[in-house]
């Protein structure tokens, strides 16, 4: 059998249900009573303690959300979700306030451990191993905020980050904490009417983080956020707001997992970055949400909403995205280059296998002068997968000197999967600059057999062969998560679950 | 017991058959020339032996120290020593050839149930085997074959057969667009992994490599069967008359 083949033939068979992060955890939870109304949503704001303005601004979302319909252009294929057939929102009992590890139900935190999230934090970042000829990596710290259903459960190195004067905590906090700032900017770069699942997310957002970097701050650590769906027929449904002010860094990354389930899980998400004069935002994302058994069936939807805005001169901001989970992914981090020499990137790997369906890409908006942004999007389809990237590039009338460069390239392992590219341009000042390349490969079965004859199993080899493919991705990636990517690319095509 | 044992060895590439009863045996600490015309057989019958998927062999046998080759998966035969630089490597974009180097040595060294290389140790091996080579430490930080010269990448091929130890080395055409200094390099490599336990199959067209790397034996292969060994003689007298001689014999 050729080795395509028989990639083609294990993919088929063993990876999508040896999910490795697919166990569940039993722990009572407090649950919104079925179904979508004004009651959810007024239970939802009562459960965080919100402030009248809040709830006010969910109903508004919501009211708007009842004229609106599901979006249909994307190139993937479901059947009708019933949006009255759902929770929307599960909070792990007991759900009083927590405000250190120790609160928290041993089973979470059992959780996370098996998740490989450190909470505790001084288990941090052990176990990484340097590559052959680079110096250890420096041990940096993290902190991490994780999200169990619809509520943050931890956030460590609080006090450290409060000293640098940064703000990272859950939003429901920040919305009673700090309401002068998320009143600001919350629904200024996504608006409440923005599209289905913004809206939808507007009015029954449950929890996410939150993190102000205030001006000329460079932050001291890596942030993160880890969103794990346990509850069943629970959408999850977060809402992220970051700001950089004037001249400030931060990076940030999320990572994502949901247990094995038949039935399909829904998560309509929401990101919103702002990046004033000279900060700059590096948003990475390691997305593995359960992505159904080798039937197709079970999995999680992910629609979300994820919008960069470079509001200011000489700003950046920067997205890198390793998709490997989901059923199907309706996603597209965008980012709007409205401040003069404004920068925006998006990198991204995104693999499909089984019956996923991927639709994924960018739009680059840009406004301002002498704005420029970089695309650089990997596809790697195996199994029966669909893998789409859908990206647009448009320069106002006044954007001069707008400059764009775009590679997509994709790699297709085995016959049934497919791989397609949509790119939309449009140039309305005559003075930009946009290149746009793209590739459709498959994998080589001269390269495989090379690998093995020199001692690789049929597995390493297409692992490695397609961590190749997309190592000018993973090299955006912090580097403690960058070897965590490259294992989790490896796994969610060979099958070879440890 | 012979290291390989080729008998009788028939197979077929997509119906139609291109080995028609091939018989070869080598012993451990000769060389051996395998020479014919184009499309005689002699890449078909490397890459039967080294596993390459999409060939059918359809009647005969391959052993290796009495095991049946056949019957291993291709990664398995590379870990029990079985070689084969090829006649065209291929590029890996994006691996860098020192990482790969290393992932290979280890996939080998565990298949075999041996540990693997420390970090240290196997930078201090590749460090002594490429500076014998001729190859510059920064052509193993670029992308596996990557934009390596004709020449580069023939000695990278070298460079893996004296990192991973074969003890059965098939060296597909080395000697193909390598000039004159390249070629004395790259046998001079081969030479040095000469040992009474070590095998090599040289195949080539060109009598030249063979004064270089002098065979025990040498064998004409002509549509897909051998058709004549003897010393070493025999490929200077193919040299002086062709090989239209052996055609009828075929
Ligand atoms: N994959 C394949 N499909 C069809 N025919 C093939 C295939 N591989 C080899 N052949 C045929 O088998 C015959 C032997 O080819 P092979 O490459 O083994 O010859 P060779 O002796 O190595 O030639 P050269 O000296 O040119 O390298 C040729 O006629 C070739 O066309
Ligand atoms: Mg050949």
């Amino acid at each position: 059998m050729p080795a395509v083949q028989e990639t083609v033939e294990r993919v088929k068979r063993i990876d999508v249900d040896q999910y490795r992060y697919g166990f569940e955890t039993l722990i009572e939870s407090d649950k919104a009573p079925k179904g979508l109304s004004e009651e959810t949503v007024k239970f939802i704001s009562e459960k965080k303690n919100e402030p009248a303005w809040m709830l006010q601004w969910r109903l508004e979302a919501y009211r708007r959300w009842l004229t609106m319909q599901e979006p249909t252009w994307a190139r993937v294929d479901y059947p009708k979700i019933d949006f009255q057939d759902l929770y929307y929102y599960a909070a792990p009992k007991p759900k009083k306030t927590v405000t250190s590890l120790d609160e928290i139900d041993p089973e979470i935190l059992k959780t996370y451990e098996k998740l490989g999230i450190p909470l505790r934090e001084v288990a941090m970042l052990e176990g990484v191993e340097p590559k052959v000829g680079e110096e250890d990596p420096a041990r940096r710290k993290i902190a991490v905020d994780a999200v169990f259903d619809s509520v943050s459960v931890a956030t460590t190195f609080k006090a450290e980050l409060k000293k640098a004067g940064v703000i990272f905590m859950p939003i429901s906090e920040a919305i009673r904490e700090h309401p002068e700032l998320v009143q600001k900017y919350l629904g200024s770069v996504v608006p409440t009417s923005d599209n289905f699942y913004a809206t939808l997310n507007s009015a029954v957002f449950s929890d996410g983080s939150f993190v102000y970097v205030p001006p000329g701050v460079r932050c001291p650590m890596e942030l993160s956020t880890y969103f794990r769906i346990n509850e069943r027929n629970t959408g999850q449904f977060e809402r992220t707001l970051i700001i950089a002010d004037k001249g400030s860094y931060v990076s940030y990354l999320e990572g994502c997992t949901a247990p094995q389930r038949d039935e399909n899980q829904l998560h309509a998400a929401v990101v919103e970055l702002v990046a004033h004069d000279d900060a700059e935002i590096k948003y990475s994302t390691v997305q593995n949400w359960y992505p159904g058994n080798s039937e197709g069936k079970g999995g999680i939807y992910n629609f979300v909403t994820k919008r960069g805005d470079c509001r200011g001169n000489n700003s950046k901001i920067s997205w890198t995205q390793v998709e490997t989970g989901s059923a199907i992914t309706w996603k597209y981090p965008s980012c709007i280059l409205r401040g003069d020499n404004s920068r925006g990137e998006f990198y991204s790997i995104a693999i499909s296998n089984g019956f996923q369906q991927v639709d994924s890409g960018t739009k680059m908006i840009h406004l301002g002068k002498n704005t420029s942004s970089r695309i650089i999007s990997k596809g790697i389809a195996a199994g029966k997968s669909q893998n789409t990237y859908r990206g647009l590039v448009t320069a106002h009338r006044k954007a001069t000197g707008a400059r764009n460069f775009t590679a997509c390239d994709s790699l297709l392992i085995g016959d049934k999967c497919g791989a397609h590219t949509v790119p939309y341009i449009e140039a309305k000042n005559s003075s930009a600059t946009f290149e746009h390349e793209a590739t459709t490969s498959k994998i080589s079965e001269d390269v495989l057999f090379y690998c093995i004859q020199r001692g690789l199993s049929q597995e390493e080899a297409v692992g490695l062969v397609v961590n190749g493919f997309v190592k000018d991705v993973l090299q955006q990636l912090p580097m403690e998560f960058a070897v965590e990517a490259q294992k989790l690319i490896s796994i969610s095509l060979e099958g070879s679950v440890g | 017991m012979a290291l390989l044992e080729v008998k009788d060895l028939k197979v077929r590439v997509e119906e139609r058959e291109i080995l028609h009863g091939l018989t070869l045996t080598v012993n451990e600490g000769e060389i051996h020339a395998i020479m014919g015309p184009n499309g005689s057989g002699k890449s078909t019958l490397s890459h039967v032996i080294a596993g390459k998927p999409g060939y059918e062999v359809t009647d005969g046998q391959i052993l290796f120290r009495g095991e049946d080759l056949l019957e291993m998966s291709p990664d398995m035969r590379a870990a029990k020593g079985v070689f084969l630089a090829f006649q065209y490597p291929v590029e890996i974009p994006g691996v860098a050839t020192m990482n790969f180097l290393r992932t290979a040595l280890n996939a080998q060294r565990k298949a075999r149930g041996e540990d693997e290389f420390s970090t240290p140790d196997f930078l201090k091996k590749v460090r002594e085997v490429s500076k014998s080579l001729n190859i510059p430490q920064d052509m193993l930080k670029r992308g596996v074959n990557v934009g390596f010269s004709g020449g580069e990448k023939k000695r990278n091929e070298v460079l893996q057969m004296a990192l991973f130890e074969p003890s059965l080395c098939i060296l597909d055409e080395m000697d193909s667009g390598l000039d004159i200094d390249a070629l004395r390099i790259a046998a001079d490599g081969v030479n040095a992994l000469h040992s009474p336990k070590r095998a090599m199959v040289v195949i080539t067209h060109y009598q030249r490599l063979l004064n270089y790397i002098v065979p025990d034996i040498v064998h004409v292969m002509s549509k897909g069967r051998v058709v004549k060994s003897g010393g070493k003689e025999l490929a200077l007298e193919l040299e002086a008359s062709g090989y239209a001689q052996f055609e009828d014999a075929a």
